[in-house]
């Protein structure tokens, strides 16, 4: 078992083939998608490394030239999703251009820009070793070299330097910009787009500045025009098919229509997004796509109309925890700036986003914008509540905390209440009660307080719309609560005050007792779920203890240095992540025993920031032991470097796992799993190959479904032969004991032999053991007689 | 170097006036500028824009536009004359009505011949242009409304004119209009004002250019008149179009003080199909451009702002130099203020009139030079027309002024008053040089533009405008000799009281030093020749427009241009190169003895504002006139209103 790292963003520039599909790089993969229904139609897959660059094939528009740092080139039809052909060119390649007439270029790894000859040869897999270098010192960013009308030159950008290269002078024009001119702007290029039908160079420069070349294949006599509109650099620069327009877009997040004709003239498409990191457009012109830093694409139609969006799960900064929206399962946490992402992980796309601050967030470095920090749902899912902050930085803090009410008929969630400086500090933590009689709410600051919010009818006003307000406040002895958590049928409250775990009761607010257990504060709360609730859970920066709450005693603790501990809401298990010495280990418990029920030694690197429990839609039936704690959720976690990943485990062999051939998985595994974790894993059966032959040949040369069915039926009991042969050795002591085994044993090939026959042609009849014993007998005897009296 | 005692003046309001037009004149590489007060400047473009002429205006001269035609400069004005120069004398030779009311343009056709004005009544005159005069010869057919600009075709047998509305291509041999181009307004609310078209240049290859009040350069095709491209420059007005010698690149002027290059361009590389494509930009000025020129390695442009603005196009610029520097002339590049040393008085010289202490008035003219005497007993100024003398007494603050009457009739005006340095002698210069008290004349060809006096009343030294430097003994009234001719005008000059070596400072910023007892260069100048100047104070863009010695150390010869002053001290060795330039603040803070090693002849100074002039009075007091350029910014009017990013 291994934890998968999702494939949810895509890291790379999208490509058009014609106005249909839209190809783009996601790690190791190549997606396909539509750009009318923005579903994924295909995912070209075979790249072992990152996915770098994807290009449509000029001379075949229905196949696509893509690159990855395995060191390949790989051909596709992406129609249809078959590979054509794999390039072996030995480096990692960065970045991939091409050029009708001749060859393809790339630039590998030591920042060259080659042009790589593609032998033309049957086979699929070619060495494709026959490269000649064009530009040395290139930048990395493929925005930074662009190809130019035709392809007669090649221009690329680094640092403060233009360098184009025509390929049939073979001269090279290097045009270098000052560092600062007297206003201090800063001139260094940041990408770099060619005009498909004139001789025109755009350049886009840190300071926002765009620079139109023209006259390049002299030395003095060059020209440019400035225009300038963005406020910080422009992230990428791209022509229209027909070289009317010119797109750029930056930070901004604001896609820029520039006319070619009249400089001066430009429209605008504001509020796409994140940052803008790629655009390009179709082929015939007619659609952009701009691909955006926050996992997103936005496909445009000509005419700056928004036509469709592509987004993945938002990449940003994350605050709030890891939460499962009870309704729709989806996984919930930070998205856009100000926003809550829902986001499907059985479907890999966003169901929608949530404005929690409803305000315009200002796409400007520095600025103190109000964020969302924490978020809760409750347990049915009805209520949201959200803390938003600003000013977390400078002393002057302002928040609020905003209860969300799920509208049934809107399918969303409205706003129902807002309490502004809910409290005097920051919410640190805060969580439902699990109770189905009140809906309550309680939150811990750091004003060493904490608070009970509780739905109540407001008697003054309409009676239908009730709202939340403030039921209790608690402290305990001026100290800062961290950690709130309740039990599981929502009677008791268990707050955390530095190194105290204090009880509550939630009935009547009384501080029922402190449990304390030096040294140093409590990190996690956490109580134990279904036979285990009497069970409270608490770790330290040393140690995990469990309380018997019913004693009020410690139970068991354990020396360990966890960093994250959940509940499975599903099951007793408890996961807990621990650091050690660089990489995260995991371990899976119940609160009853001190005893791991599954430990996974350096599960990843780094520090896992954030986990959740995802439900599964149906319970597994899993025959591993081992992972029996994950037939009824997934475990999903986040790492440092915000890269989610998927404890996934490998489920359990069913038919239609063989049939619908997840060997992807396999491969996946085998790619990633160390020597010792693949011995760990249940291999899958050998049968497959039977089943594929049997799926990959027509349906007319098949034989009667009903003869294949027992066939089928029988493949799949191949698994069991191992435990056949053991009743058979059995029986073969036994027949050394009695005398007339020797009877038996024939009577059991025989039965077998029936059997297998059984599966070709009706069977026999079954015949009661006395006849089978006369039946030998009649074979034993000896019949020769009957052959004398027939030859007399 | 010593400290002195500095008067700081800022209360000579000099306010320069705004520039109407420009012409080149590519043959002697002249540029003639035109000033809203009538002034007329002359800059040579080859000797680093150094402001060779100026021929002051009147009152009433509004000029609106200037022609070359081969060395001979026109120019016409709202007051609907056309007005021919005399360059020689900087005065203006002779004036005609064309009878037409204002005239809003006049330009000349590449051959010389003819000149064609523009007038308000809508007709385009043609001039005939003769050896001493013009003369009419006949009109174009006759629109409605008026002729704002004008272009001839090269061949000169087409004209194009620039109306309301409308463009109208003439034919020169029938007078018939052929051809009428009709212009889109502006959109919005300048829709229902009428287009001016500002400015049309008529291309050798059949296309007209044209710059309109709603922001359009449009190009045109003169043979089907149709419109080929239009290019929306700007918000605001398009004032002004110039297009290069070749025809490869045009400057346009706008209203909101840009300056937009356009340029003559293959779309693919390699192929004859060119296009007009914008290219650069350029926001030196304020202020509306009112003028711009092509000048075949700069963009030279002036407007509203009264910046005269040389941009280079460094594309065509080989090396880094005084050619590619940008040069920004603010002052005019002579002296506006003179100084009586032992008086003590600053006399100041407006367009109008002249402030010493006090405020006093003028007529109408301009008044061209003016001088008051080391003693301050005297003042003389000059106008176009006349020149005067004033006895000054000064007495307890009480100031009397008593013109002097029945002077010489010879002294009918002058270029530059010079007097001696006792009072005694005043020296005048046209074309003629005048000794005054007593009263004798010398003869030379070309305008005088400076004049120095030694200190003794022995030598008199001028220089003119062809570069020539001429010295007189004044004891025998004759022409003593003529000081070896440089390349670069003399831009200031003067006799040391001492050793009488006349000490000259170039436009290209060449200092020489000229023994006129001995008739040959000192062994300093021959030594400074030799060396070569540091670099640094070649590439300084101002001329030098003041020497003065110091009384006290014979040795120390002080300038100053617009940005700084500067003692030199001929007996410390010339920078090298590679030394440091600007060294005080280094040798400060070096030990006594390091410091010698380290310090170079030129002590430079930029503490002060942008300075008119710079004394070095007889009490070791120092009077620095300062205009600073904020001062002037202040007193224009109100730039076109721009959104600005982030306001």
């Amino acid at each position: 078992m291994l934890p998968s790292k999702q494939r949810l963003f895509q890291e790379r520039p999208a490509y058009f083939s014609k106005t249909m599909f839209l190809l783009c790089a996601s790690g190791d993969l190549v997606k396909v998608f539509s750009t009318s229904t923005e579903e994924c139609v295909h995912v070209l897959e075979g790249h072992t490394g990152q996915v770098t660059g994807v290009i449509l094939n000029p001379t075949n528009h229905l196949q696509v030239y893509s690159c990855s740092a395995d060191g390949t080139i790989r051909l596709w039809d992406f129609i249809d999703g078959i590979l054509i052909k794999i390039f072996v060119c030995g480096w990692p390649i960065f970045s991939i251009y091409t050029q009708v007439s001749k060859s393809v270029f790339v630039s590998p790894e030591n920042f060259q820009l080659v042009a790589l000859h593609l032998p033309k040869v049957p086979e699929q897999e070619v060495e494709a070793r026959e490269m000649s270098a064009v530009l040395c010192n290139i930048s990395s960013n493929p925005g930074s070299t662009a190809m130019g009308r035709g392809g007669e030159y090649v221009a690329s950008v680094m640092g403060r330097q233009l360098t184009v290269y025509f390929f049939k002078k073979l001269k090279t024009y290097r045009f270098s910009l000052k560092a600062t001119d007297k206003k201090g702007a800063k001139n260094a290029f940041t990408c770099v787009a060619c005009h498909p039908k004139d001789d025109c160079i755009a350049t886009g420069h840190e300071d926002g500045k765009i620079r139109l070349w023209r006259n390049f294949n002299q030395k003095k006599e060059y020209t440019y025009s400035t225009q300038h509109w963005h406020h910080d650099a422009v992230g990428t620069l791209c022509f229209t098919t027909e070289g009317m327009h010119l797109l750029s877009g930056g930070v901004e997040s604001v896609l820029v229509q520039w006319h070619c004709e009249e400089v001066n003239k430009k429209d605008f498409l504001p509020r796409l997004g994140g940052a803008i990191s790629h655009i390009c457009v179709s082929p015939d012109g007619q659609m952009y796509s701009t691909s955006h830093l926050d996992n997103k694409i936005n496909i445009i139609h000509c005419s700056l109309k928004l036509s469709a969006v592509i987004q993945g799960l938002v990449k940003g900064n994350i605050w709030t925890d890891l939460m499962i929206d009870p309704r729709t399962r989806a996984l919930v946490m930070n998205g856009r700036p100000g926003h809550l992402q829902f986001y499907s992980l059985q479907q890999d796309k966003q169901l929608y986003s949530l404005d929690i601050v409803q305000q315009e967030y200002i796409n400007q470095e520095g600025l103190d914008q109000f964020e969302v920090m924490r978020a809760a749902f409750s347990v049915g899912g009805t209520w949201l509540a959200t803390v938003e902050e600003r000013g977390r930085c400078t002393s002057d803090l302002e928040s609020s905390l905003k209860l969300w009410v799920y509208n049934e008929k809107a399918q969303s969630f409205e706003l129902n209440t807002t309490i502004t400086a809910a409290h005097q500090d920051r919410i640190m933590h805060m969580c439902f009660s699990p109770s189905t009689e009140t809906t309550m709410l309680v939150t811990t600051a750091w004003d060493n307080q904490f608070k009970v919010w509780l739905l109540g009818l407001d008697s003054d006003t309409q009676k239908e719309h009730a709202s939340w307000s403030c039921d209790y406040v608690g402290s305990y002895h001026g100290l800062q609560p961290t950690n709130c958590c309740f039990s599981s049928d929502g009677s008791l409250l268990a707050v955390s005050f530095k190194e105290v775990v204090t009880i509550w009761s939630s009935d009547t607010w009384e501080l029922l007792t402190t449990l304390c257990q030096p040294p140093g504060p409590i990190r996690e709360l956490c109580f134990g779920r279904l036979s285990c609730s009497k069970y409270l859970l608490g770790t330290t920066a040393k140690n995990l203890f469990c309380w018997n709450l019913l004693t009020c005693s410690l139970e068991w603790s354990t020396p360990m240095d966890v960093c994250l501990l959940r509940s499975d809401p599903l099951s007793e298990n408890v996961v807990a992540f621990s650091l050690h010495s660089g990489n995260t280990d995991l371990f899976v418990f119940r609160p009853s025993e001190p005893r791991p029920l599954f430990t996974q030694k350096a599960v990843c690197g780094g520090k896992v920031q954030r986990c959740v429990f995802s439900p599964r839609e149906e319970p597994l039936d899993s025959c591993d032991e081992r992972f029996q704690w994950l037939n009824r959720s997934r475990l999903y976690f986040l790492t440092e470097l915000m890269v989610p990943l998927l404890v996934d485990d490998s489920v359990a062999v069913t038919p239609f796992y063989l049939l619908l051939g997840k060997h992807r998985q396999q491969q996946e595994e085998k790619q990633n799993s160390g020597v010792s974790q693949a011995a760990d894993r249940v291999q899958p059966p050998q049968a497959s190959v039977a089943i594929k032959e049997l799926l990959h040949t027509p349906a007319h040369v098949l034989p009667a479904a009903s003869f294949l069915c027992s066939m089928f039926v029988n493949s799949l009991l191949i698994s069991n032969t191992g435990k056949g042969k053991e009743p058979a050795e059995q029986v073969e002591e036994s027949e050394k004991e009695e005398d007339d085994s020797e009877e038996e044993m024939e009577t059991h090939d025989y039965e077998q032999e029936v059997r297998t026959q059984g599966s070709v042609e009706e069977a026999p009849p079954l015949l009661s053991k006395a006849e089978e014993k006369e039946l030998r007998r009649v074979r034993k005897t000896d019949f020769s007689w009957v052959t004398n009296l027939a030859s007399s | 170097m010593g400290e002195f005692n500095v008067h700081r003046v800022r209360f000579f309001d000099y306010m320069p006036s705004a520039i109407r037009a420009l012409a080149f004149q590519p043959q002697r590489e002249r540029i003639a500028v035109a000033r809203t007060d009538g002034t007329v400047e002359i800059f040579n473009r080859a000797d680093c824009f150094f402001q060779e002429k100026v021929i002051p205006g009147r009152q009433q001269a509004a000029t609106e536009a200037l022609a070359w035609v081969g060395d001979r400069l026109f120019s016409a004005g709202l007051n609907g004359e056309i007005i021919e120069y005399d360059l020689d004398n900087n005065k203006t030779k002779y004036t005609i009505d064309a009878y037409g009311g204002p005239i809003w343009s006049i330009t000349s056709n590449k051959q010389g011949t003819h000149l064609a004005v523009g007038c308000e009544d809508g007709t385009v005159k043609l001039f005939e242009v003769h050896e001493d005069r013009i003369q009419f010869e006949r009109n174009l057919a006759k629109q409605k409304g008026r002729i704002i600009s004008l272009s001839w075709h090269p061949s000169g047998s087409k004209i194009v004119a620039g109306m309301m509305d409308v463009i109208h291509i003439f034919d020169t041999e029938t007078g018939q209009s052929v051809q009428r181009l009709l212009v889109d307004r502006g959109v919005g609310t300048s829709r229902s004002q009428e287009c001016v078209v500002w400015s049309v240049v008529y291309l050798s290859d059949g296309t007209i250019i044209s710059g309109d009040s709603a922001g359009k350069v449009k190009m045109w095709d003169s043979r089907t008149g149709t419109l080929i491209k239009s290019h929306q420059v700007t918000k605001w007005d398009v004032l002004t179009l110039s297009v290069s010698q070749d025809e490869t690149s045009l400057a346009v002027g706008t209203s909101e003080g840009h300056v937009v290059q356009f340029q003559f361009l293959s779309m693919v590389l390699g192929q004859e199909d060119k296009e007009w494509v914008r290219t650069r930009t350029f926001k030196n000025h304020t202020h509306d451009v009112r003028a711009v020129l092509e000048v075949n390695t700069a963009i030279v442009s002036g407007g509203m702002d009264t910046q005269f603005v040389v941009r280079p196009l460094l594309d065509k610029i080989d090396e880094r130099g005084q050619a590619s520097a940008l040069r920004n002339i603010q002052f005019p590049h002579r002296r506006l203020v003179s100084c009586a040393r032992k008086a003590g008085l600053l006399l100041f010289q407006y367009p109008g009139h002249l402030e010493l202490w006090r405020y006093y008035s003028n007529g109408e003219e301009h008044i061209c030079c003016s001088a008051v005497s080391p003693c301050g007993g005297w003042i003389a100024y000059s106008t176009v027309a006349s020149f005067r003398l004033y006895r000054l007494h000064c007495e307890n603050n009480n100031v009397s002024i008593i013109k002097v009457s029945k002077l010489p009739k010879v002294l009918s005006s002058a270029n530059q008053i010079c007097f001696s340095s006792d009072s005694s002698h005043l020296f005048v210069a046209s074309t003629l040089l005048i000794f005054y008290l007593p009263s004798s004349s010398q003869g030379s060809g070309q305008a005088i533009n400076l004049l120095a006096a030694s200190e003794d009343g022995k030598w008199l030294a001028s220089a003119n405008s062809d570069h020539e430097v001429q010295i007189y003994n004044l004891n025998k009234m004759k022409p003593h000799c003529t000081v070896p001719v440089h390349s670069s005008g003399v831009s200031a000059m003067a006799i040391h009281p001492t050793t009488n070596n006349l000490f000259m400072v170039h436009a290209d910023q060449q200092l020489t030093e000229y023994s006129v007892e001995k008739k040959q260069y000192t062994d300093w100048s021959r030594q400074v020749q030799r060396h070569g100047l540091h670099s640094l104070w070649l590439e300084r863009d101002t001329p030098v427009t003041n020497v003065t010695f110091n009384p006290k150390n014979p040795a120390h010869i002080v300038l100053h241009d617009m940005y700084m002053f500067c003692i030199i001290d001929q007996t410390l060795p010339l920078p090298d190169q590679r030394s440091q330039f600007y060294n005080q603040l280094t040798l400060r803070s070096m030990p006594e003895k390091e410091r010698k090693k380290h310090s170079h002849a030129f002590k430079m100074c930029k503490i002060f504002k942008e300075l008119l002039f710079v004394e070095l009075m007889e009490d070791q007091s120092l009077v620095v006139v300062e205009r600073p350029l904020m001062d002037i910014t202040a007193q224009l009017p109100a730039p076109v209103r721009q959104k600005k990013f982030a306001t």
